[in-house]
């Protein structure tokens, strides 16, 4: 049986090369940033040439324009509860958002909407892709920020980021990306693309969890979330993690030089298993197939339920992960294939697969038997999948 | 997934999987909008359940909770089978997580149903011995939008 780890959009290995970049700091320099005394002023710098790096990478005029945080879910947090929070005494008190971010967004938007702020969510239609019409128009003199991810962490689809950008600045509105699956799949640069904050985190390209930044344009001030000591200009209290800091900063750069690799690659052999697993009778693919991060594939199987087909894989050494109730602890299917218009019997019967780039083509050939294999099994069993086919026949 | 030994047995090997064409009594419950359907299928000899088979659409624990049942009704009479609780069916597999309460509660309506099927297609009225047809009074516990 052959072991395939399916489920890079969850989280990444750690890459050896960020492991051995992390060491010293997880060893002997073990000095606490604000220190004066050696040991402490290398972390200092450590942390410092880590935060430079990153804002080159983003295209970031400024490295103090990136501030370290615990990761995406704190970055998304902070972006937006700390405008939010900043513009409401002049008034805004509207935020832009879409149907299918991740719940580190939409619960976020959801805890202010109890702080008394608006929200209008786009539409992000069935490729799950937003229009920036659809954004142009919900602006209004109250819109203190819009949100719009940069790629969905569960079907994949990239967002015209751009576009977005250039009507936010030009309407004169804050624009919030979450950047978190996007990173090192897609050219990022926060000037081009008028970005004014951006949700990072260094645990989706093989760097350490727990660790993460968020971009803030130089100007731009949201209120403070994490109170305490005068870290990150007095912006986000708390001892750095310099080792996780450091390693960020490393897989960060090997992830965009690896990119050109990944978007041939791996691009490739999602296609491959597309493709076959596309000859499945009664299957899907969700979210748009061209404007997607390269190791997404996300496809519904009707009849069947995600979480049947998740453990059943497991059982055939692949490891994925499925929009379905069961899985998530709630009973409904995934928001983000409801968003993009799936009825809940076909939402039910998802299943996401994310690849590295180690992925091979013997590896995506395994996967494809195995889930025709399982999809198969789990139909013969399903009184849903002897419906469809008596329905079928009826309409014959 | 904290999902017990015993359930993942179940739902790796599922026992009495399939359809009865000749069946006493055929029952089927839950709803495909909440991502499960059970559906039960009877032998009676007597009063006596001699076979049983079933198929589910749903999570493991649905396919873990289907099984177990079967095997707790198979050979037995129909009065035990009658008295079969979701607890029950949760106890045999060593427990669920609880969210995962309600496919057990599925197995045990679905065993119900199929009884209730086996009466009215003797004549005789199902909601004296079983009471009331459950779930179509219930809301859907997914609830949905
Ligand atoms: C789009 C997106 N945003 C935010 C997060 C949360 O990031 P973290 O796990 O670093 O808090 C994730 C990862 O689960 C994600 O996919
Ligand atoms: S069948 Fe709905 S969660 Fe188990």
């Amino acid at each position: 049986m052959m072991k395939i780890y399916a489920d890079n959009a969850a989280t990444t290995a750690l890459s050896p090369a960020v492991l051995e970049e992390m060491m010293p700091y997880l060893t002997t320099v073990y000095g606490n940033p604000s220190s004066l005394y050696e040991t402490g002023a290398i972390a200092k710098e450590a942390v410092e040439t880590a935060r430079a790096k990153i804002a080159a990478l983003i295209g970031a005029k400024n490295a103090s324009e990136v501030y370290f945080t615990s990761g995406g879910s704190e970055s998304d947090n902070w972006a937006i509860k700390g405008v939010a929070r900043a513009l409401k005494k002049r008034g805004k008190t509207h935020i832009i958002t879409s149907k299918f971010e991740h719940h580190a967004v939409l619960h976020t938007v959801h805890a202010l909407k109890k702080e008394g702020f608006t929200v209008t969510y786009v539409d992000v239609y069935e490729n799950g892709i937003v229009h920036p019409e659809d954004i142009e128009k919900a602006i209004t003199d109250e819109t203190a920020l819009v949100s719009i991810m940069y790629a969905n962490n569960e079907i994949g689809t990239v967002q015209p980021i751009a576009e977005i950008g250039k009507i936010c600045r030009a309407r004169g509105v804050l624009f919030h990306t979450d950047a978190v699956q996007a990173m090192g799949n897609v050219p990022i640069n926060v000037e081009e693309q008028n970005i004014d904050l951006l949700s990072m985190t260094a645990h989706k390209l093989h760097g350490p969890k727990g660790c993460g930044a968020l971009y803030i344009r130089k100007g731009v001030r949201p209120a403070v979330l994490i109170d305490g000591g005068a870290q990150e200009r007095g912006m986000r209290a708390g001892t750095e993690n310099v080792a996780g800091i450091v390693g960020f900063a490393k897989a960060l750069e090997l992830a965009i030089e690896g990119m050109p690799y990944r978007t041939e690659h791996v691009t490739k052999m999602r296609n491959r298993l597309i493709d076959q697993l596309l000859t499945i009778e009664r299957s899907r693919l969700n979210g748009d197939r061209e404007r997607r991060l390269p190791g997404n594939l996300n496809m519904c199987f009707e009849g069947i339920e995600g979480e049947s087909l998740l453990l059943m894989l497991d059982m055939n050494g692949i490891s994925s992960s499925s929009g379905s109730a069961c899985t998530s602890g709630s009973l409904d299917p995934s928001h983000v294939l409801l968003a993009i218009g799936l009825p809940h019997e076909i939402a039910h019967g998802s299943m996401r697969l994310s690849f590295s780039d180690d992925i091979t083509e013997e590896e995506i050939d395994y996967i494809a038997e195995k889930v025709k294999y399982v999809v198969d099994y789990l139909r013969n069993m399903s009184p849903l999948w002897e419906h469809i086919k008596e329905q079928e026949k009826e309409g014959q | 997934m904290a999902y017990s030994e015993k359930v993942m047995d179940h739902f790796a090997h599922p026992r009495n999987v399939g359809e009865i064409p000749d069946a006493d009594g055929v029952g089927e419950v839950g709803n495909s909008r909440c991502g499960d359907i059970m559906k039960m299928y009877l032998k009676i000899d007597g009063d006596t359940i001699t076979d049983v088979k079933f198929k589910t659409f749903g999570c493991g624990a649905a396919i873990a909770t289907s099984s177990m049942a079967t095997e707790l009704v198979k050979g037995k009479s129909i009065e035990n089978a009658l008295q079969l609780t979701n607890k029950a069916v949760m106890e045999a597999l060593d427990g669920l997580p609880p969210v995962k309460v309600h496919c057990s509660v599925l197995a045990e309506e679905a065993i119900k149903a199929a009884l209730s099927d086996y009466y009215q297609r003797k004549g005789i009225d199902p909601t004296l011995i079983i009471g009331a047809p459950s779930g179509e009074h219930e809301e859907p516990v997914c609830g949905g939008e």
